[in-house]
This record gives C-alpha cells, sequence and structure tokens, in this order.
C-alpha cells in the first residue's frame, strides 16, 4: 500500500495525460513520462460491459503504484448513466487524488458529486475534503454555467473543456485556427479566473499533426491555460516547453519576489525594480512563475517551495 | 461468497490475465498457464489462493491464463470474475474489506 | 572451474586447450595457426557448374552422414535452403549425424527441430537459436551440446579450424552458372551477404544454392566462383516479404522514443561525439529510434558521422543520401531500402562478418568503433548482458554482433526497457552471460541511466552535461519493486548449449531447464 500525501487543490497542471483504467500494461507506470497529472479512465475508455472489471484494476493499481509526485485524477461516468456512484466510492476508497466530473452542465451536478465523495469519505474513513474534484464542460450549457461551476466547491480546482461532445453539439468541426471553440475557451477562462480555479483545454487527437499541435499549444498559452488534456506521452514535452515561463521572465520574477521580501520586512509597501513601481498585486504572478520554473528546472533558488 | 455460474475477467494481452470461474465440487481446483511461470508459478498461484480466500471462495474451478501480470492485476480479475459469478460486481463492491 | 564473469564451467569441456573465460583482450597479441580447407582442383575448362538438383550438389561434394554443413542466415525468416538442403540430406539421402554450423538460425528452421528430436542432427553452432529448436535444444534433446558463438566469433572459429566445414551452402539471390553470387538482382534479395564470405573460403565444398540464374559474370560478386564446386537453381530460395521487411520504421511507441532520446543524449555529452565519429546501432525499437534523436545533435553541432558499421536499415541509408554519415559499411540488411542501397549509392559497401567482427585478425571494423547502442533480454547489476536465453531459461535469441560490438567499442549503451511484462530486465544475475559486464558501460532505461563504474570517465561527462543518473542496483530494486522477485530457475545438470565469448573462451553454459508444475509445489 502506497500512502499518498494530501493532495494539493492548487498545483503545477501544465499536462493531465488519459490512461484507459482497464489496460494494466498502460496505467502500472504512466508517470515515467514526466507528466503533471494522469487521467486514469473510466468513461469513454472502458467499454459499457468492462465497467466493472476496470474499477477493479482501478483500485489495485491506486493501492499498489507508486506514483510519485505525478497526481493521479480518475475520469468517472456521467451522472446520466448507472455507473458514477460506484465510480466514487472506488476511487474514494482507492485514495485517488481527484476526479474529474464527466458532461458537468450546472453548480448542482457538481454538488451531487460532492455529496457521493463526501459519504464515500465517511464510509472508508478518508480524511474529510481530502479528494478533489474538477469539472469538465462538453456542452454549451455547461459553458454558459461555468462561473457557477466553477464556484460550486471547496474541492473544486479547476475546469476543463472537452472538445470532441462540445463541438458536435455546436455543429461544427475541429478548425485550425481555434475559431471553433474560440468563445467557448474564452468564457471558460473568464468563468475559471473570476472564481480562482485553474483552467485546462481539451486534448489534441490528430498526434501526426505536430504543426497543429503546436500552434494549439501557442493558443492555449495565450490565452491564459494552465494546462492541456493529452492522449499520448509524445505529447508531453512540447506542453511543457511552451509553457515554460522565458529566462527573463523568470530574473525578473526572481528580483521582484526577492525585493517584495526585503522590502515588506522593513514596512515598504510600494518600491520600484528596474524602473517599475512594484507593489503586493505583483506578488502572486512572480511567484507563480518562480513555482513554473522550479518544475522546468529554469530555477533552484529558494524563494518559493 | 458462492460461485453461482462461471464467469470470465481479463484478456490475453501482455500484462494482463483471463481469469475463468465455475462453480466447483466443495474444493479450490486451479489451473494454471503463465507465461512466466519457471519465475512466478509458485507467486501467482499464491496470489490467486489468497484472493479467493479473502472473498471467502472454497468452491470454485478456477482457470487463470497468465500473460506476465503483476500481482494487483491477477487480484483485480480474479476478484471481478467472482463477483461477476454472483452477478454483483456492479455495485457496493467492499472496497478496503474483502477486495484489497 | 570458475570464470571471470563468475559462471561455472564444466571441466568437461575444457578439453583440446580450451580455456574459461579470462576478461577482456586477453588473447591479444597471441599466435595462431590459420586452418585450410582441403579442396578439389577444377583444371578442366567448365561451361557451367550447374547441377539438376540439390542431392546431384551433395553427391558432387561426396556428402555423407558424420559430415558438418554451414549456412547463411540473410534470409532470415524467409530462409528456406536451410530445411530444404537439409531435408534432402536425411529424407532423401539417409545421412545421419549431421552438424548444422550456421551464422544463425531461426523461426523460419522449426523442421530441423525434427530432425534433432530424431537424432539425426547432432550438432548445431549457430549465434541464434529460437522457436522450436530453442525449445528442444533447451530440453536436451539436442545430442552434443549447441555452441553458440558471436558474428565475430564465428569467423574466427572457422579461420582457426575450431569449425571444419565439409559443405557449405551459399543462399544467393542472384548466382551466374560458375558460382559468382550475389544478393541482389534477383526476386529474393537480401543484400549484403557478407556471413557468407568466410565460409566459402574455408570450406572444403561450397554449393551455391539460386532462384534466379544470370548471365555470366555475375559481377561484383560477394562469393566468387572461384570457390564454388556446383550450383543448384531452385524454385525459391526464400520468402521476400520475410527476408527484408518493406521499411524498418523508427518507432513511435512513446518509451522507446523516451529511451532513444536519452540515449543521444549520453552520446552528445561525450567527447568521441566530434566530426568523423562511427556509430552501430541495433534494429530494435529504442535502438534505431536513437538515430533520429543523434541526427538533431549532429545538426545542433554541425558535426557528421563518419562512418556507421553493423545490420544496416533505411534509416542509415537515409543518412547516408543525406550526406551526414561518410561511408556504411555493412554485412547484413534488415528492409529493402537497405537491400537497394547497398554497391548502388556511393560510400555503402559490403564486408565479412571476419571484416566486421572477427577478434582475431588485423582490423576488424568493431575494434575502430566509438559507439554501438545495443538492446538487451537482461542486464545484471554486474553489467552483464543475456541477448541468447529468455528469463525462463529457454534458448530464444541471438548473441550476433553483440558482444564484438560492445568489446570493441569505446561506449557501449544498452537500451531497454526496465521490465517486460512480469520480466525484469535489470536483475540479479542474467540467466546466461552473452556480453561480459566488463565490455558494457552505459545501459538506459525507461526509469533512469546507470553507468558502469568501470568508466569514471562517462560519469563525469554525464555530470557535466547535467545527466541524471542512478546506480544499477538502484534500477534492479525498482524493477523487483514492480514485478516481484522472481523464484531462481531449476536446472539439471546437463549442458544444453555452451556459449563461446567473441575471443574463443568459454563464457556461459546453458543447462537443460527443470519447468515450474503446479503439482511439485
Amino acid at each position: 500500500m502506497i500512502p499518498r500525501p494530501r493532495p494539493e487543490r492548487f498545483r503545477l497542471r501544465r499536462t493531465m495525460m488519459f490512461m484507459n483504467a482497464q489496460k494494466p500494461g498502460l496505467i502500472k507506470d504512466a508517470y515515467i513520462y514526466g507528466c503533471d497529472s494522469i487521467m486514469l479512465d473510466l468513461e469513454d475508455a472502458v467499454a459499457e460491459n468492462q465497467k466493472d472489471a476496470a474499477r477493479f484494476s482501478l483500485y489495485h493499481a491506486l493501492k499498489t503504484i507508486d506514483y510519485g509526485d505525478t497526481e493521479v485524477i480518475v475520469r468517472i461516468n456521467g451522472l446520466d448513466t448507472p455507473h458514477w456512484q460506484e465510480d466514487i466510492r472506488v476511487c474514494v476508497a482507492g485514495g485517488a487524488d481527484g476526479i474529474r466530473i464527466a458532461k458537468c452542465e450546472s453548480a448542482q451536478d457538481v454538488k451531487t458529486v460532492e455529496a457521493a465523495v463526501e459519504a464515500a469519505e465517511e464510509e472508508f474513513g478518508v480524511e474529510k475534503g481530502r479528494t478533489l474534484l474538477m469539472a469538465a464542460l462538453e456542452s454549451p450549457k455547461g459553458i454558459l454555467n461555468a462561473y457557477e461551476i466553477c464556484s460550486a466547491s471547496e474541492r473544486l480546482f479547476g475546469v476543463a473543456i472537452s472538445g470532441g461532445d462540445f463541438r458536435k453539439c455546436m455543429q461544427t468541426s475541429f478548425q485550425p485556427d481555434g475559431v471553433d471553440m474560440l468563445a467557448a475557451r474564452g468564457q471558460m477562462l473568464l468563468a475559471a479566473r473570476a472564481a480562482g480555479v485553474q483552467c485546462f483545454d481539451t486534448v489534441f487527437t490528430d498526434l501526426d499533426n505536430e504543426e497543429g499541435f503546436r500552434a494549439e499549444v501557442l493558443q492555449n498559452k495565450a490565452m491564459g491555460f494552465d494546462g492541456k488534456s493529452l492522449i499520448n506521452p509524445k505529447q508531453i514535452r512540447l506542453v511543457h516547453q511552451v509553457f515554460a515561463p522565458t529566462r527573463k521572465e523568470v530574473l525578473q520574477a526572481e528580483k521582484i519576489v526577492r525585493a517584495y521580501q526585503e522590502q515588506s520586512a522593513a514596512g515598504v509597501g510600494v518600491f520600484t525594480v528596474d524602473g517599475k513601481m512594484i507593489d503586493i498585486a505583483f506578488i502572486p504572478g512572480a511567484e507563480r512563475t518562480l513555482r513554473l520554473a522550479k518544475a522546468c528546472g529554469m530555477y533552484e533558488g529558494d524563494l518559493v517551495k | 461468497m458462492e460461485i453461482l455460474r462461471s464467469a470470465m475477467a481479463g484478456t490475453l494481452e501482455s500484462s494482463d490475465a483471463q481469469v475463468i470461474v465455475e462453480p466447483g465440487n466443495g474444493r479450490i481446483e486451479l489451473s494454471l498457464q503463465s507465461s512466466v511461470m519457471n519465475q512466478y508459478g509458485r507467486q501467482i498461484k499464491a496470489t490467486v489462493l489468497e484472493t479467493l480466500e479473502r472473498l471467502d471462495v472454497s468452491s470454485v474451478r478456477i482457470t487463470v491464463v497468465d500473460k506476465g501480470a503483476l500481482d494487483c492485476t491477477l487480484k483485480a480479475r480474479v476478484e471481478c470474475a467472482v463477483y461477476r459469478s454472483c452477478g454483483a460486481s456492479a455495485a457496493n463492491i467492499p472496497w478496503g474489506g474483502a477486495v484489497r | 572451474m570458475i570464470n571471470a564473469v563468475g559462471r561455472e564451467i564444466p571441466d568437461a569441456l575444457l578439453t583440446d586447450g580450451k580455456e574459461v573465460y579470462q576478461g577482456k583482450n586477453y588473447m591479444d597479441g597471441r599466435y595462431i595457426q590459420k586452418a585450410s580447407p582441403r579442396t578439389r582442383r577444377y583444371e578442366k575448362p567448365q561451361e557451367s557448374k550447374v547441377v539438376e538438383s540439390i542431392r546431384a550438389a551433395l553427391e558432387q561434394c561426396g556428402a555423407k552422414s558424420g559430415m558438418t554443413f554451414s549456412f547463411h542466415h540473410h534470409l532470415r525468416d524467409g530462409d528456406y535452403v536451410v530445411n530444404q538442403v537439409m531435408a534432402v540430406a536425411i529424407e532423401d539421402m539417409g545421412l545421419e549425424d549431421l552438424t548444422i554450423a550456421a551464422s544463425s538460425l531461426g523461426n523460419a528452421h522449426d523442421p530441423i527441430a525434427d530432425y534433432i528430436e530424431q537424432g539425426k542432427v547432432v550438432g548445431i553452432q549457430t549465434s541464434g537459436i529460437r522457436g522450436r529448436m530453442g525449445e528442444v535444444v533447451s530440453a536436451g534433446k539436442l545430442k552434443t551440446p549447441a555452441i553458440i558463438r558471436s558474428h565475430g566469433g564465428r569467423p574466427r572459429a572457422i579461420e582457426a579450424g575450431e569449425v571444419h566445414i565439409d559443405i557449405a551452402f551459399v543462399a544467393a539471390p542472384t548466382s551466374d552458372c560458375m558460382g559468382n553470387c550475389r544478393g541482389i538482382g534477383g526476386k529474393s534479395n537480401c543484400g549484403s551477404m557478407g556471413y557468407a564470405m568466410t565460409d566459402a573460403k574455408y570450406a572444403d565444398h561450397v554449393v551455391v544454392v539460386t532462384d534466379c540464374l544470370v548471365d555470366f559474370p555475375n559481377m561484383p560478386a560477394s562469393v566468387e566462383a572461384i570457390d564454388v564446386d556446383a550450383v543448384v537453381v531452385v524454385d525459391s530460395i526464400g520468402n521476400p516479404k520475410k527476408i527484408a521487411s518493406a521499411a524498418a520504421r523508427i518507432s513511435q511507441n512513446p518509451r522507446d522514443l523516451m529511451m532513444a532520446e536519452n540515449v543521444a543524449r549520453v552520446i552528445a555529452a561525450t567527447p568521441w561525439f566530434k566530426d568523423g565519429f562511427s556509430f552501430q546501432t541495433g534494429v530494435g525499437g529504442p535502438s534505431l529510434a536513437a538515430n533520429l534523436f543523434l541526427e538533431q545533435y549532429m545538426d545542433e553541432r554541425g558535426i557528421k558521422m563518419g562512418w556507421a558499421i553493423g545490420g544496416i536499415c533505411g534509416p542509415m541509408v537515409e543518412l547516408l543520401k543525406k550526406g551526414k554519415v561518410g561511408k556504411v559499411i555493412d554485412v547484413q540488411d534488415f528492409d529493402l531500402d537497405a537491400v537497394n542501397s547497398i554497391n548502388q549509392t556511393p560510400n555503402h559497401f559490403e564486408m565479412s562478418a571476419s571484416q566486421y567482427a572477427n577478434p582475431a585478425n588485423k582490423g576488424a571494423f568493431v575494434n575502430k568503433l566509438d559507439f554501438v547502442v545495443l538492446a538487451a533480454l537482461e542486464i545484471d547489476t554486474g553489467f552483464n548482458v543475456n541477448v541468447l536465453t529468455g528469463s525462463d531459461g529457454v534458448l530464444r535469441g541471438a548473441p550476433g554482433g553483440h558482444p564484438d560490438t560492445a568489446a570493441g567499442s569505446k561506449v557501449c549503451i544498452i537500451v531497454t526497457p526496465l521490465t517486460r511484462g512480469r520480466m525484469a530486465t535489470v536483475c540479479e544475475h542474467v540467466v546466461t552471460v552473452t556480453t561480459p559486464g566488463d565490455c558494457v558501460d552505459v545501459l538506459v532505461t525507461d526509469y533512469g541511466i546507470a553507468v558502469n563504474p568501470l568508466r569514471p570517465d562517462l560519469i563525469a561527462c554525464l555530470d557535466e552535461a547535467g545527466i541524471p543518473h542512478v546506480t544499477i542496483e538502484s534500477l534492479k530494486e525498482k524493477a523487483y519493486s514492480l514485478v516481484g522477485r522472481p523464484d531462481d530457475l531449476e536446472w539439471e545438470d546437463k549442458v544444453v548449449a555452451v556459449l563461446e565469448a567473441r575471443d574463443g573462451t568459454i563464457l556461459d553454459v546453458v543447462r537443460k531447464i527443470r519447468p515450474f508444475t503446479l503439482s511439485e509445489d
């Protein structure tokens, strides 16, 4: 049995890689590729008549495999299926770090899952509030209700858009410039930022189209996403490259945080760095840059953990 | 648990195992084939028997065709086959109890 | 006697001056007397050496019971020639007590397992042994222990007279009526014929078997008419689909790619990675994929590869055509791109197995090699590698050029996943030592890199480049923590195969496995 530390609600989640929870050869060491989170899938990847088998596999994988620092999220079946309650029981009993709610359309959906999670934590003697949630928005209704979803639970760390289903609802298809989902991505980002949670983009499924993938990841970064769902380990490297801060950004952030620590110790609230006015509002951003830099191996100092 | 009807779980893919349980005649009859028999035959047998004991199964004909599955996969396949044979695999599994 | 890799070698095998393995380069500087064949003069002008059948060729060469027949394996899993010849010798002519000395044997040769079980074939000398033949030999059904040699060790043994070939069979994609052979121009092309060359020079008799007779003279010839007694034309020497694959594709498996990338990082971190460096890689997933990442580093540094050797496939030919490698010297071809390139693309040359890897000659290519990237079935904490026996103890592999290139190269990198299914690739003791640990420098796995402590210079290179590495013991522990510690295999005393080091000393033996069954537990 591998005890896992209490999950952190806000941590680095640049890459969240989907893995079929039913395939023993895949889930045994998906963490070696260095993604930030792995997403063990009980939903679409698992055939309807293997949902039960997948839960047994998942339970023992969670209990046996040392995933180290990699976050372990489980995508459960939708609330309109007969599977989601047992899915939640096995996630909580197995000690998954978080649950991804598929096809989430309202704050009520989050609350329904939250109640079941709480009951499971009670049943299995798991610390209350340990199991985190994230919501996948897959329909126009989900996008329109993004803000209430993002604000629905203290457990919820973020929202993700799921492109496949969403494009179908919108009667569109993948467009290289992202115009098919531009409004939805924007709206979801607004809601997530307003509610103070993270926001993740959908998978890019055409593995051979490296140029298209790069373009999408660059757009994700430019729009302000925290990370992206992936379907193949070979996608990890590019996302980490694109999401890494530049050397200049790291140096600047280091200066700001160091100056802030010195100045605030001396009781000064507003000061200048390289001729620019800096106050406390700059600090969370600078610290986030340093944490990201640390994860990318670009910063080794101790200004952030 | 009592094996009510024959049931199967798992696949013949590499790193997996296929487990078939059938109603027994008062004892555990294990038939095992494994791609790693010479190195792990003893451990696979022990894992299968321990899992059956935890599930309180004492009468079963169980056939395991192992393709190099890890212990955690073997347990999952045996458990799933047993629960399926009782029609009880879909809900209210005693996670952390008999299944652990 | 215990040898330098800690293996117990039965004294009964140490006769006629045979010694146990003593460490790298033990035989250096010794003199050997080369053997010479006893060959027939063909003084009278001949119109043609073509005979009507394999049987006629065998009879002309005086085939009889107790002889040693040699074969080469360029037709790989598509080969029909070994089975055709042995069927005629055993079933039509009633010969017995035959020994097969092949450069390698594989799944195409399952029917030979029957002759072993019938006691008609009593000796096997080969690099590779797989399929049913591996099973029957492992089960102790071959009358004498199989002798396993590397691709360099084989021509060494032939030249030293340790293997005396009575009749060498050359499977030739094209031949003329006098026996000038080439690996191209026919319907079952294999490209290089490097493994057949030493056989043709040292065998008492040479029979060419072809399915495409071409006009005389078939030049430039890989095997020359001056060494050939008879030419037989058959319907087909092999299945072209299984001789050379359409094109060796670089793996898309993310695990292979991750390991390949680390292999290239390691290479690029050493002082030998400079303009004109030399390189060999296997055709396994991660080894071949290393080409791809190496090219990126070459471009970055603005350097080119001087030469590449080995079994060759498309991606290396591609580099040659792009001008990124100076010369490709080729003992065997794995795909049609390579087959169609040899002796056609400028600077793509053919070489013999002896020229490639024989440690007893005066200048084998392997001994000037900078880098080699190789796979492994198992590697132990002493960096000893096994590429012959499965971890269940059954023969199912081939040393090939592995021990030769490992010993000769400046940097030998083994690339393998930490586990395969439930098998720990990194383990405490390999089942069989096929490449001694003192020849292996770096291990790249999906769970980390380990450097042989015998190479502090390489450890310093990796540290300098910021490439993380761990001890091989920690990799072994990680492997066992994933798959569980395996039970020890159980063996009987009977030796079923003797494994020669490239210098001819005995590196290890394979004994008869006692399979585990539930009832004995």
